[in-house]
């Protein structure tokens, strides 16, 4: 094979450039939502930032990392908890939600070590009933008076105005920086590793790829952001009700979210959350069957578009806007060669 | 005392758990697909006899008799129309399918019967209540009695199934390698349609004997799976009479753990399963059991 | 009278493409002898005529029967069977077992178990040994059972020999020249150029999916196929010889 003068790696294309400039000025412009926007449309935005940040950490692990849990809500429950007993120690609010979501960072980091290890289905169930211990132990906090729950209180310190837009600013803020982080980490070595490791570990492994490591910060990022969205949830809330935070309907709703926009892309969980957003502002009211709705969307999607809208998007028309893998391009011309995700 | 009838009411609880268990179980050694809808069955199950006791008055047992072909047919169903097109897709698909299965069997439970719980109990009478004494201390109702007695037969079934009947052998050369099984002549769709028939059966069983031995409702299923699924795991997957064992370790675990704190029945359990879990990683000793299933005798 | 007919068939693995128009005729009672080196296509040919492999052109005839579009577990019932390359037994069950879930799904006629046990004496002191503990020989023996007992009217070997120490070759290769003298009709892809001379009726050699030397085995030298094996006749085309 002659020399690279035939092949050059592209990592933006005008397409994907121009889109990120745009989702950049339209992150900017949705910071000043609140001057414009009634509470009510301020109180779904923050709703929808919180699912594009679960869809996004699930499907990071299981699109991306191929660690498919149903357990996720552990950290969701576990952010919002500790946030109330940071709270209750004296710690600022905010900060103790912020603080909060590291705690479920580091829990996460705490388990990787026995979680990581496990298999397929083992991983999936095992990471459930981890969420259902989490759940148990945490009801044995007196503060939390067991399945009645309690409030954080110290959020009353703050007008409702004012604290819907520093929830909805934090919100914004959190989610950018999350999917940013996550950009980032995928674009990079992590992603690179991710695919060869979900490819063949052994074979990853055996060229130097860190397996645990690669999966680990994966893990223990997920597990923050899920954190993050749990502390940010309740913030909007106010109220927590273990059964409520560490109920599995949250995995439901990513798995939905994750699998509908398109797992394993980047653009994927973006839309996905957009959808499920949508259906739940619209058929939320039906209750028991919009649950029917959202359950029988699920298997049509696995079973007849398993790359979910923006895969089957993107497998059509080579469609990248946020560009995490690499076009081998030939020549100079703009003939793109196999695009690689 | 108390301890040891603890422990034997954990025994006893281990035999329903092998009972709800042993659908899983096999529907993983023969297909390697977890169904995460498996606890939903069960409770489906458990409504369709209730609905029939309600409406006529017969016996659960003969209630029973009449759902096994309905879900059968069911499971058959669900193999054909779902789970055959996600065999071959990796872990996601049958997992993401099947759990969107889960969501729509509750809700439609919902949808059907309400929230409210039901119970077969009252429609067996004594056997709900009556129990053996030992010494006073240590009592066996005679409903647990029979649960343990049927998942005994329940297991020893399919694991002669397995091992003895041309059917149980296409299972296990299907399980073991689904290309040259249909390079020996054997209707690999035919047979995992009729494997995933069988599990879903047991689950009706399963599931009845739920609704007599406690109460159930429309979003009791997830419970049900992370019990069977701790132990089939427990016992080592793959492995029928494992899954008896794992479900008498769970039990045991369960019922000595509410002797220790009002708390303890489900955190106990879970701990157990969780430590299980880790010592058999740190002894590395993570082998799957399907060989056990396949060709071990018990 | 042609029992086994493969026309202009087409294969592909994935995005390549494995067997490109390949056509030959088996008659009753004749062996024919596929070789070619590695990546040849031998492998994928064989498991599309037993159909495990979906061809994307071209047929495949059963005694004038189209089989194209019939499922691998039905063919096994109109008489085809392969003996898979790499033995491929369901090493958990014993050798009893995989021969009782071949003869379950088989034809009826004359081979059963206990003709297969005559055949290869040596399995009956293993029969009800687990088949991943035999040695390869007896995996072999196993194997070829396994797909005799179906009574096939055409029986496909695929690299019999691969992994077999000489003295086990020997023995597979006595039992097939029995077979072939009693009238059977095979299919044998084959390394050893030595043996496949002394079996076969005819001989094609297969280079990058295509025939490229075709004829009677009584006519063919060993040069001849080397070559083409190796495909140093290149643009001459397919030969016959």
């Amino acid at each position: 094979m002659s020399a690279d003068s035939r092949f050059s790696v592209q990592r933006w294309t005008p397409v994907s450039a121009a889109s990120v400039a745009t989702l950049v000025a339209l992150c900017v412009a949705l910071a000043f939502a609140p001057l414009l926007l009634g509470a009510n449309a301020i109180d779904r935005l923050t709703t929808l930032f919180i699912y594009v940040i679960l869809a996004t950490m699930w499907n990071a692990l299981a699109g991306y990392g191929g660690l498919v849990s149903v357990g996720q809500q552990a950290f969701f429950g576990i952010g919002a908890y500790a946030a109330i007993r940071l709270s209750s120690f004296g710690v600022g609010v905010y900060p103790a939600l912020l603080l909060g979501a590291a705690f479920a960072g580091l829990v996460a980091l705490v388990l990787s070590p026995f979680a990581l290890r496990l298999r397929g289905g083992e991983f999936a169930i095992g990471m459930w009933v981890v969420a259902e211990l989490c759940h148990l132990l945490v009801n044995l906090d007196h503060l939390i008076q067991g399945e009645t729950g309690t409030s954080l209180i110290a959020l009353n310190a703050f007008a409702p105005g004012a604290r819907r837009e520093y929830n909805y600013w934090l919100a914004l803020t959190s989610m950018v920086a999350l999917v940013g982080l996550m950009f980032s980490l995928l674009r990079g070595r992590l992603g690179s590793s991710m695919q060869a490791i979900r490819d063949s570990e052994e074979a990853a492994a055996s060229l130097g790829v860190r397996v645990l490591a690669a999966k680990r910060l994966l893990f223990v990022v997920a597990g923050a952001g899920c954190g993050l969205a749990g502390t940010l949830y309740l913030a909007t809330e106010i109220s927590f009700q273990p059964a409520s935070y560490f109920g599995v309907q949250w995995t439901a709703y990513m798995i939905f979210m994750a699998l509908v926009g398109g797992l394993g892309t980047f653009e994927g969980p973006i839309i996905g959350a957009l959808v499920f957003f949508c259906m739940e502002s619209l058929f939320g009211a039906s209750g028991v069957w919009y649950l029917v709705g959202l359950g029988a969307t699920a298997v049509v999607f696995a079973l007849y578009l398993p790359r979910g809208l923006w895969g089957t998007i993107e497998k059509r028309f080579g469609l990248r806007l946020l560009p995490v893998g690499y076009r081998v391009n030939q020549g100079k011309s703009d003939a793109d060669g196999p695009a690689r995700n | 005392m108390i301890w040891i009838n603890q422990i034997v009411q954990g025994v006893l609880l281990g035999g329903y758990y092998a009972l709800i268990a042993c659908g899983l179980s096999f529907m993983f050694g023969v297909m390697r697909i977890i169904n995460l809808a498996h606890g939903d069955l069960a409770v489906l199950a458990a409504y369709l006899v209730w609905a029939i006791v309600d409406h006529s008055g017969m016996s659960p047992f003969l209630a029973l008799a009449l759902v096994l072909p309905l879900m059968g047919a069911l499971g058959w169903l669900i193999q054909r129309l779902m789970l055959e097109r996600s065999l071959r897709s990796g872990m996601l698909v049958p997992l993401l399918t099947t759990f969107g299965l889960a969501i729509v069997i509750q809700n439609l439970l919902f949808v059907q019967f309400g929230a409210d719980s039901r119970s077969l109990a009252p429609a067996i009478g004594d056997l709900a209540f009556d129990s053996w004494s030992i010494g006073g201390q240590i009592y066996i109702s005679h409903l647990a009695g029979l649960t343990f007695l049927v998942a005994l037969l329940m297991l020893g079934g399919l694991q002669l199934l397995l091992t003895r009947t041309p059917l149980g052998r296409s299972i296990r050369a299907i399980a073991e390698d689904p290309d040259t099984a249909e390079l020996v002549g054997i209707n690999s769709r035919a047979v995992y349609a009729a494997a995933a028939a069988i599990a879903v059966m047991t689950v009706a069983v399963g599931g009845t004997f739920l609704g007599m031995r406690a109460t159930f409702a429309p979003y009791a299923g997830p419970a049900q799976l992370i019990f069977a699924f701790e132990a089939v795991v427990i016992g080592g997957l793959g492995s029928m009479w494992g899954t008896l064992i794992g479900g008498i370790v769970l039990g045991v675990a369960q019922n000595v753990g509410a002797q220790i704190a009002p708390n303890g029945f489900l955190i106990a359990g879970h701990v157990v399963f969780l430590g299980v879990l880790g010592a058999r990683l740190a002894s590395g000793n993570t082998r799957r059991r399907i060989r056990a299933l396949l060709g071990r005798a018990a | 009278m042609s029992l086994l007919k493969v026309e202009n068939l087409d294969v592909r693995h994935g995005q390549l493409q494995a067997v490109r128009g390949i056509s030959f005729e088996v008659r009753e009672g004749e062996t024919l002898a596929l070789v070619g080196a590695n990546g040849a296509g031998k492998t994928t040919l064989l498991r599309a005529v037993a159909g495990a492999h979906q061809p994307s052109g071209g047929r495949v005839l059963l005694e004038g029967v189209d089989v194209t579009a019939v499922p691998a577990y039905r063919r096994v019932a109109l008489g085809i069977a392969l003996v898979p390359e790499g033995r491929r037994l369901f090493a958990g069950m014993t050798v009893e077992e995989n021969l009782q879930v071949a003869s379950a799904n088989g034809r009826p006629g004359p081979w059963n178990i206990e003709r297969v046990l005559d055949a290869f004496p040596m399995l009956r002191a293993r029969f009800k040994a687990k088949a991943g503990n035999l040695s390869g020989g007896e995996q072999q023996a196993t194997a070829i059972g396994r797909a005799l007992v179906t009574n096939p009217k055409v029986l496909l070997l695929d690299e019999v020999s691969l992994g077999l120490a000489p003295i086990a070759i020997d023995l597979v290769y006595q039992c097939l020249e029995t077979l072939i003298a009693s009238g059977a009709t095979v299919v044998l892809v084959e390394q050893d150029l030595g043996r496949v001379l002394r079996v076969a009726t005819r001989v094609a050699c297969l280079l990058e999916g295509r025939v490229v030397l075709e004829g009677a085995a009584a006519q063919m030298t060993r040069e001849q196929i080397t070559a083409a094996y190796f495909g140093l006749n290149r643009g001459a085309g397919r030969q016959s010889a």
